[in-house]
Formats: structure tokens, C-alpha cells, sequence
């Protein structure tokens, strides 16, 4: 499941403010000093020394310093800016075949100490009504190492007058083209991570993460209608040069309807787009029900990814462990075990990647301490594996997990998260213009919409921001009220084609909920534009009273 | 940390406002001893808790507004987190919306924090745990569920001399109950201020009585339906409905309350006359903080929608101010009037309908008229001449909750509805809804 997690930050800030909440507010040249790493192992071998003490089987400790900075704007004023910061420890134990997990942000020695005991304890009284004891895969201790995002420019070194006014500036591009309002937030994001196991394991990680979401909104009073667009932007994972963007990071969109970013964002540009196609959305002609074939650009298509592909071949949900939230899964294990079972058609093959840089989902190790790789999911159309967490590698037969296993804070227990999961580019030479040119009947999508799915994953709901008709292989006229209904493994099946790796893109999801307590998550899906034949496109106008 | 009582609250409020020269100070502090036990599989999976309390201080020169939070309380992070908030206030831009801070207020108090609530123990939540699962073992089943308690307070205080402590503690629970083969599946949903209130075994039977019932789910055509929502299926749908209740969006044109050629809908009738629903922090049933923290502003017993009509909008001080109306505090509850009526009683006077235990993955389509798309899940049966018949495959809809509200056929009994992320605390009846357009087929279970 997608979704924004956004929460009053505290009582004591005034006005609108409506900002995620992920910790304590800190001055930003704070930000730049981080743990020592000698301070971090010692908390760790506290914690770690405890929990073997008092009998657990298996321990690991995250010590989390979690730095964020969001920036919010309407029209022509900043709203907010937000510096916050979260420390603490997280254990979590495997006594008597069961796990139990504490938190606290009292970093001292007796503190974690006393947590990794409590968290034995817990195992303990959770034990009784464990039906099989945890199985965990081996994983090779790497004595201590680190990992950082790779990135040329720091958010934290950037000042936030010049943050404020780029998005003053995005604001003032789209209020300027028809906009009547114009929203835009920087969301920022640093996680200092340091894992310790029992398996003789010091991980210290560096990541970074960044998003510059907007809506331009288009009113006509006298009609009293109301049309937004929202930015084209794709969360990345990297440095502030994600705002250099280059005329090589430019990518023309078929039939030259707007452009899109590839590697770099220009958000004044975008901004400026949208302010113009919100105005126009106002009179887009209203689409007609019926069977479209759909080509779906890389903005549009991740989360159509994200939720029929990434979260159906999540282990834990095909087993059960999501049943009461999330859902369960399609993709059952008889399923995969049959080595036949056409996902898709033929072209499409999936791969879920820890590594592609400039990702979301780019780790060196997961919160299990398991180095990040890469593997298929989906080969030719055939389901051939799914992602998994150390305690469920023996389910699939495997003899190592796939690096899987995430906590959103120190706070919170790891449990297994999706990778980077990524639609291969077309193996013909095909850009966006020849894909469209022998589409009789079709729509044009770009960019995230409305979307639902089931709790099976099969039956889905998609909107979009933009809408261009395609008739006769030219890309036309905006449409408006556009929604496809499709099943997945149908929707799969129906890919007919896809351009080439010269299109190839990620878009991504930088709230991703699941779990309970819920935690977030962020992600990123690749793909190039691609094609589907005959999809059910519904009319989503409706009036009220 | 310990939970502080309001002597202790008060003190280091008194103490934040005075280490800070800036023009007005604001202090909020909100400590939670918060646990929970998950399980899936008949088994549990995780258990946890988190016991924390945080400061938050936010200060003010003129128009320029900086706000810190910390979670220690020693006089050096106090005093760390004053010039932090200073610091930020220093660099932030002026806020031409900036609104000075609240002018002293009463707050009477409300019952968040019942005589019988109590912290608990990882045992007693391991035996939530165990009743769910028994039940549901004892029937061939499988059962996941989550049990989260949680009990604290909340203090705010500002430079103007408002202050207010409260103590509050609430529990929720919820268990999804599915059959081995995966044909059948059943939910229920429970939250309580009173722990006695509360029983697993009793709630588990309900998801576990669905889960039976469900297998074998027969295909019905898309299309509109006269349906029998119970109380958790409508509350998603109401809660998007109503976080478009606000005054400054549908003056802007920018809701589905803007009214064509400008203004807004305020008075007009736009529900069935049978709907009514007010917002009370004393409600008895529903009782949430007698203030709004953001603002610090006191709520008030307020009507939403009245025999229909839209009866307030929610005016923030910034846009009350400019448009020379009352400002009010954010809502903590919705409710909805209802009968007296079980949801069983409802679906014995239903003709041909179809009865909906939970909605899912709902989303805004069109803001505009507010189309909402989601599925229906865990529980959904055709009902026909009184009777529960059959057990039918999940639909998708899209529907919009205004239209939704004035198809309204009878209400039922009203239900807390637990946590389910909703900014509202919500007290809903179950109703039977004419003309609810489900558009396509979901073959999950």
C-alpha cells in the first residue's frame, strides 16, 4: 500500500502545518555530526553481551539517527521549515524459538543492556503460542564496514533560503502559466543506520533520500470547477544535485506533449507545464468508457508496479503475515513452485534490485544485515521468486535471504520490505513516438494518480495526471475523467510493448504504509514507456447535489 | 520517562516559556506508554513498546516562527531546546499567515482516561493474543490480528497563560479470521476507552462466525445495490468527506462545498434529511481532548451536518480572521446520529441488499464530487428477503460519500470505531444506503 504519512508535527507550531513526523526538531548544522562509531559499538556489544546473557539465541541492535528537513509553500509563502532529528536503539531477540523486540532512546550501556533483557523476556511469554520456532538464514558475519549513499552535493550544506526560494520560484512558474494555486514541499531525508549481530556483524550505513512533490491548482469559478496536476517529479536517492538538471536529463515525451527528468529534476520547468495543463484540464474533453490500449509512461507506470507486482511478490503477505492489514497475495507458493505460471506475457521480466544507484531502495545491507542484491522475479511472464527476509529464505528453498528486512526508525521492529522492483526495458530499439504509432484507439498516461487494489492484489484501479488521447498513432487532445480497471495477471499479460533502455526511468514511492503499527517505507520502480492492449477505461466524472 | 502528572507538567512548561526572550512561547508535551502484540499464522509475530514523552517549544519574533522538539527534560535540554526553536524562528521567512498565539482559554474537562484503565503487561497481551488464536484453532481457522493499548497525557501551554493536562488511555483491536484454504474470511474491529469493555474471545467469534460463512462466495453483477454498511465500512468513506470541511478550500473553489461562481455551501441542504452529525469532546461514547492542540483553541460541541443541511465549516484563525467569521478548533470526533437498531435488525427489514463488513484501500478520485474508489473485504453476503443468503464475491466502487448520504434508506445503532488513522475519533451507525454503485468484481478473499 501507498500512502502519505502526514501528521500535525507538534502543538506548538502554528498556522497550517501538516508535515510527516519522524523525530526531534534540530538546527541544521547539527545535522553534519554524526555518532561515533567506536560510541555506536559499544552500545551494540552491550545490548548484544545482555541478551546472550539472559539466554537468547540471537540478537541484533540498531542504533538509528534518523535527520530529516521538509520545507512546505503555498503560492508565495514558505508555510514551514521543519528540522528534526531521531536517536535511539532497537533490539530484537530470538529466545526459545521466538522473537521479542524494545526500543529506547536512552543510549547509555545499562539502558540497551536492560532493553536486550526485556526484549528476551518478551520472546519468552511470546513463546508459548509459537507454533514453529524462528528459522533464521545463516548470514556471514562482515566484521565492521560501512556504506553511504554516493552523492556530490549534501542537502544538509544547502541553505534552506535557497530551498525556499526554488520552490518559491516553482510556485510563482505555475501560478504564472494558469495555476490559481500552487502548493510545493522538499522532503529531505538522512538515515544513519549502525547494525550489530550476534553474527559478528558492525554495519554502519549513511543513506540519503530526497522529494519535491507539488500540486498547481486550476479553478474557474464561474463553472465551478476545479482541476489539479501535480509535479512529475521521481523521489531519488542521492544528493541535492538532483535539482541540477542538465538538457541531458531532459526526456521528451511522446509527441512532444510535456517534457519529463531522467537522473535530475527541473522543478521550475515542470512547475511551469503544470500550471498550463492544470488550466487546460478545465475543458479536456470528458473520456469515453470503453477499451483502450494504454501506453503508460515511467511516472505513471511505477506505481501500477509498485502495487500489482512489488507488493504481490512479497513473501511475508503471500504467507499470511499481512492478512489483517495489508492483505494477502495472488502469487500463492503453489504458484511459483508450478514454474509456469504466466504473470505476464512473454516481454515482461521483473527484477527487484538493492543496488541500482540513484535508487529509493538502494542499500549496502538491509536491517538483518544481509548485503543488497539483485535477482529475478519475473522471467519471460513466469513468476520465478519472490523477496525474503532471513526467517523465510528456508520457505522458498533458498539458503540466503534476499535482503529484505527494514524498519522507518530505531523504534520499530524490522519486517520484511519491498526492494527496488523494476520492469526490464525492451530489447528492440523503440523510443515513445514509434511505440504509439500504430495505436489506433489509445490513451497517453503520465504521472500518479488516484489508485487502489485489492488485498489480494488483483483487481486494481488506476488514475494518472495527465491524459492524451491517441488516435490513429498521433497523440492528441488532453482527456479528463480517466480511470483504468484491470485484473493483474490479465493487465500483465495484455504488455504488448516497451521501449528500449535509452527510455528506461524510475519513479518511486517515498511513503510506502504496511505493517502494524504501520511504517513507512521508500521505493523506487523502473521501467521504460510501455504499452497494453484492450484495458477497461471507465468515466470517473460524477455529479452531486 | 515516567508519565508526568500535571504538577510536574506544569513546572517544566512554566520553565521552557521562561528561558526564551522571544515574543510569545508555546509548549506542548505529550508522553504515551504505548504497547501491542501482532499475530498472523496463529502465531505471534511481533510484540512491542514504546514508552516515550517529547517537548515541543515554539517561539516566535513578530511573524517569524521556529519550533524544536526534544524527548529529554533535564535543564540543559530545555534549555537546548528553546535556542533551537530560537535558531529556526531566526531563519524561517515572515509568514504573512501568521497568527500570535492563542489568548487564554477554559477548558472543561472530557473523560479520555476512564477509572478503569490501566497500563498492561506483555502477558495480558499475550493473552489476547491466545483467546484470538484458540477460537480460531478451535475452528479450523487462521487467525492474524493486532492489539495496541496505549496510555499517557498531553499538556499545552502558551506565554498567554492558556494551559491544559489531560490524561488519556484508549484501546484497539482487530482480527482478520480465514479459513485454511483461503475461501472464506472474516474481520472485526474493536476499540475501547473502558478495558472492561473490551473482550477478545467475544470479538474473535464475530470474524471467526464471517470467516465460516464467507466460503464459497457466488458472483454477483456489478452494478447499484441497496446495501447494508456496517459502522467501520462507512467511516473511511465519511473521513475523506469531512476533511474536506473546510471553510478556506471551498471559498477557494477547491471542494466539493465551493459553490458555483464563488463562495461556499454553508446552510445549504446537501445530505438526506435523516443525517446529522456534530462533533463533542464530552461525548461520553467518543471523549477526545477538550482542546485542539495545533491552535490550542478550546472545542466546542459543534454540528456538522444538521437534518442534512451543512451546518459549519471549519474556519482556521487565519481564515476567519481575513474573512471576518468565528474561528474554531479542529474536531477530535465525528458522530453520527443513528436508531436504536442492530446491524441485524437492518438487514432483517432488507428486501435485496447486500451486506458490507469492511471497505478497503479507498481513495479520492475526483475531489470535485468527492469520488472515492475502494473494495469491499472480509465479509461481504447478499441479503435477500431479510436474511443473510449468501456469501458473494468482493466489488470495487466508486461512489461518492455525498451521494452515499443522501441515498440513505434507515440508520442504525452507532459504534466507536477504532484507530484506524483517521484524524477524527469516530462514533458511526450502521446504515442501509440505496443506489451504491459498485463497478467491477475483485476475486480476493
Amino acid at each position: 500500500m501507498e500512502r502519505r504519512t502526514f501528521l500535525k508535527v507538534s502543538a506548538a507550531a502554528g498556522g497550517t502545518l501538516l508535515v510527516p513526523v519522524f523525530g526531534n526538531a534540530i538546527a541544521a548544522e547539527e545535522l553534519l555530526n554524526p555518532l561515533s562509531v567506536q560510541f555506536k559499538k559499544t552500545l551494540a556489544d552491550a545490548a548484544l553481551n545482555a541478551a546472550t546473557k539472559a539466554g537468547a539465541s540471537y540478537c541484533d541492535v540498531r542504533i538509528g539517527r534518523y535527520l530529516n528537513q521538509f520545507i512546505t509553500t503555498r503560492d508565495t509563502n514558505v508555510e514551514n521549515i521543519v528540522n528534526t532529528e531521531s536517536s535511539g536503539v532497537g533490539v530484537r531477540v530470538v529466545a526459545n524459538g521466538a522473537y521479542g523486540f524494545v526500543a529506547t532512546n536512552v543510549m547509555t550501556a545499562d539502558a540497551v543492556a536492560e532493553a536486550a533483557r526485556q526484549a528476551v523476556a518478551i520472546a519468552r511469554a511470546n513463546a508459548r503460542l509459537q507454533s514453529e520456532p524462528v528459522q533464521l538464514a545463516p548470514v556471514k558475519g562482515v566484521g565492521e564496514v560501512a556504506w553511504a549513499t554516493p552523492f556530490t552535493k549534501d542537502w544538509r550544506t544547502v541553505p534552506v533560503k535557497d530551498k525556499a526560494e526554488m520552490l518559491i520560484a516553482a510556485n510563482k512558474a505555475a501560478l504564472g502559466t494558469g495555476a490559481t494555486f500552487m502548493t510545493s514541499m522538499l522532503f529531505q531525508v538522512n538515515q544513519q543506520k549502525y547494525f550489530a549481530s550476534t553474527d559478528g556483524s558492525y554495519i554502519d550505513q549513511d543513506i540519503h533520500r530526497l522529494w519535491s512533490p507539488f500540486t498547481a491548482t486550476a479553478v474557474d469559478k464561474a463553472s465551478g470547477k476545479f482541476r489539479t496536476r501535480d509535479g512529475l517529479s521521481s523521489p531519488a536517492g542521492m544528493g541535492y544535485e538532483f535539482f541540477d538538471a542538465q538538457p541531458r536529463h531532459k526526456v521528451r515525451a511522446a509527441g512532444g506533449v510535456t517534457t519529463l527528468y531522467h537522473g535530475a529534476y527541473d522543478i521550475v520547468e515542470d512547475a511551469r507545464a503544470a500550471g498550463r495543463q492544470a488550466r487546460e484540464k478545465l475543458t479536456a474533453k470528458s473520456v469515453e468508457p470503453g477499451k483502450y490500449d494504454l501506453v503508460l509512461s515511467p511516472e505513471h507506470l511505477f506505481l501500477t508496479i509498485h502495487e500489482s507486482v512489488g507488493h504481490a511478490t512479497e513473501l511475508d503477505r503471500v504467507l499470511g503475515y499481512e492478512a489483517n492489514y495489508a492483505g494477502t497475495s495472488f502469487a500463492t507458493l503453489d504458484k511459483w513452485q508450478s514454474k509456469k505460471f504466466k504473470y505476464g506475457s512473454d516481454i515482461v521480466n521483473f527484477v527487484a534490485d538493492r543496488t541500482t544507484p540513484g535508487s529509493l531502495g538502494a542499500v549496502g545491507y538491509d536491517d538483518e544485515g544481509v548485503p543488497g542484491k539483485r535477482w529475478d522475479i519475473i522471467k519471460d511472464g513466469v513468476l520465478v521468486n519472490y523477496q525474503a527476509t532471513r526467517d523465510q529464505a528456508h520457505i522458498i528453498g533458498e539458503k540466503a535471504s534476499h535482503g529484505c528486512s527494514f524498519a522507518d526508525s530505531w523504534s520499530s521492529v524490522q519486517f520484511q520490505r519491498m526492494p527496488n522492483v523494476s520492469l526490464a526495458a525492451g530489447t528492440k530499439k523503440l523510443t515513445p513516438d514509434e511505440l504509439v504509432k500504430d495505436v489506433k484507439k489509445g490513451i497517453y498516461i503520465l504521472g500518479r494518480g488516484s489508485y487502489s487494489i485489492d488485498q489480494q492484489r488483483y483487481n486494481f484501479q488506476f488514475g494518472g495526471q495527465l491524459f492524451y488521447e491517441i488516435k490513429d498513432g498521433k497523440v492528441t487532445q488532453q482527456l479528463g475523467d480517466v480511470a483504468y480497471h484491470a485484473n493483474t495477471q490479465e493487465f500483465w499479460n495484455a504488455c504488448t510493448a516497451m521501449c528500449d533502455e535509452r527510455d528506461w526511468r524510475m519513479g518511486g514511492s517515498f511513503f510506502d504504509g504496511k505493517g502494524q503499527p504501520s511504517q513507512i517505507s521508500a521505493v523506487s520502480h523502473g521501467s521504460s514507456t510501455t504499452r497494453f492492449n484492450g484495458i477497461n477505461v471507465i468515466n470517473t466524472a460524477r455529479k452531486i447535489a | 520517562m515516567k508519565l508526568l502528572n500535571q504538577d510536574e507538567a506544569r513546572r517544566i512548561s512554566d520553565k521552557v516559556m521562561a528561558l526564551t526572550k522571544a515574543d510569545e512561547c508555546r509548549v506542548t508535551i505529550s508522553g504515551a506508554r504505548k504497547g501491542n502484540v501482532r499475530y498472523a499464522r496463529n502465531s505471534v509475530s511481533t510484540a512491542g513498546l514504546v514508552e516515550d514523552t517529547q517537548l515541543a517549544v515554539s517561539v516566535a519574533f513578530g511573524k517569524r516562527q521556529g519550533t524544536a522538539q526534544v524527548n529529554e527534560f533535564d535543564d540543559n535540554s530545555l534549555e537546548k531546546a528553546v535556542r533551537r526553536a530560537e535558531e529556526t524562528a531566526r531563519l524561517a521567512p515572515e509568514n504573512p499567515e501568521f497568527m500570535p498565539a492563542m489568548a487564554k482559554q477554559a477548558f472543561r474537562p472530557s473523560a479520555t482516561m476512564h477509572p478503569n484503565a490501566k497500563a498492561f503487561t506483555p502477558e495480558y497481551r499475550a493473552e489476547v493474543a491466545f483467546q484470538s488464536i484458540d477460537a480460531a484453532r478451535k475452528k479450523g481457522l487462521v487467525a492474524a490480528g493486532f492489539f495496541a493499548d496505549s496510555t499517557g497525557f498531553e499538556c499545552i501551554a502558551n506565554s498567554n497563560g492558556v494551559f491544559g493536562y489531560q490524561e488519556l488511555a484508549s484501546l484497539n483491536f482487530t482480527v482478520t479470521t480465514r479459513t485454511e484454504d483461503g475461501r472464506g474470511s472474516g474481520w472485526v474491529n474493536r476499540a475501547a476507552y473502558d478495558p472492561k469493555q473490551f473482550d477478545a474471545r467475544a470479538a474473535s467469534e464475530i470474524a471467526i462466525e464471517k470467516a465460516l460463512r464467507s466460503v464459497e462466495a457466488k458472483a454477483l453483477e456489478p452494478g447499484r445495490y441497496t446495501v447494508v454498511l456496517e459502522p467501520s465500512a462507512s467511516s473511511d468513506l465519511l473521513n475523506f468527506m469531512f476533511n474536506a470541511f473546510d471553510a478556506r478550500q471551498a471559498d477557494e473553489g477547491r471542494s466539493f462545498l465551493a459553490r458555483k461562481g464563488g463562495g461556499n455551501r454553508l446552510g445549504e441542504r446537501l445530505f438526506d434529511g435523516k443525517v446529522n452529525v456534530w462533533a463533542d469532546p464530552w461525548d461520553a461514547n467518543a471523549p477526545v481532548l477538550p482542546w485542539e492542540q495545533q491552535s490550542m483553541m478550546a472545542r466546542q460541541k459543534t454540528d456538522l451536518i444538521r437534518n442534512g443541511q451543512v451546518a459549519s465549516l471549519d474556519y482556521d484563525r487565519y481564515w476567519a480572521q481575513k474573512t471576518g467569521k468565528q474561528a474554531s478548533a479542529d474536531h477530535g470526533n465525528l458522530i453520527m446520529a443513528g436508531g436504536s437498531k442492530s446491524t441485524e435488525q437492518l438487514i432483517a427489514e432488507t428486501k435485496k441488499g447486500i451486506l458490507v463488513t469492511r471497505t478497503w484501500y479507498i481513495r479520492m478520485v475526483d475531489p470535485q464530487s468527492v469520488l472515492l474508489t475502494g473494495l469491499t473485504r472480509d465479509g461481504t453476503f447478499y441479503i435477500e428477503n431479510g436474511q443473510v443468503k449468501h456469501p458473494i464475491k468482493n466489488f470495487r466502487f466508486n461512489e461518492s460519500p455525498v451521494v452515499m448520504l443522501n441515498n440513505i434508506d434507515e440508520l442504525g445503532k452507532p459504534m466507536l470505531i477504532g484507530d484506524a488513522g483517521s484524524r477524527f475519533r469516530m462514533m458511526i451507525p450502521a446504515m442501509r444506503v440505496r443506489d451504491f454503485n459498485f463497478t467491477s468484481l475483485s476475486d480476493a478473499v
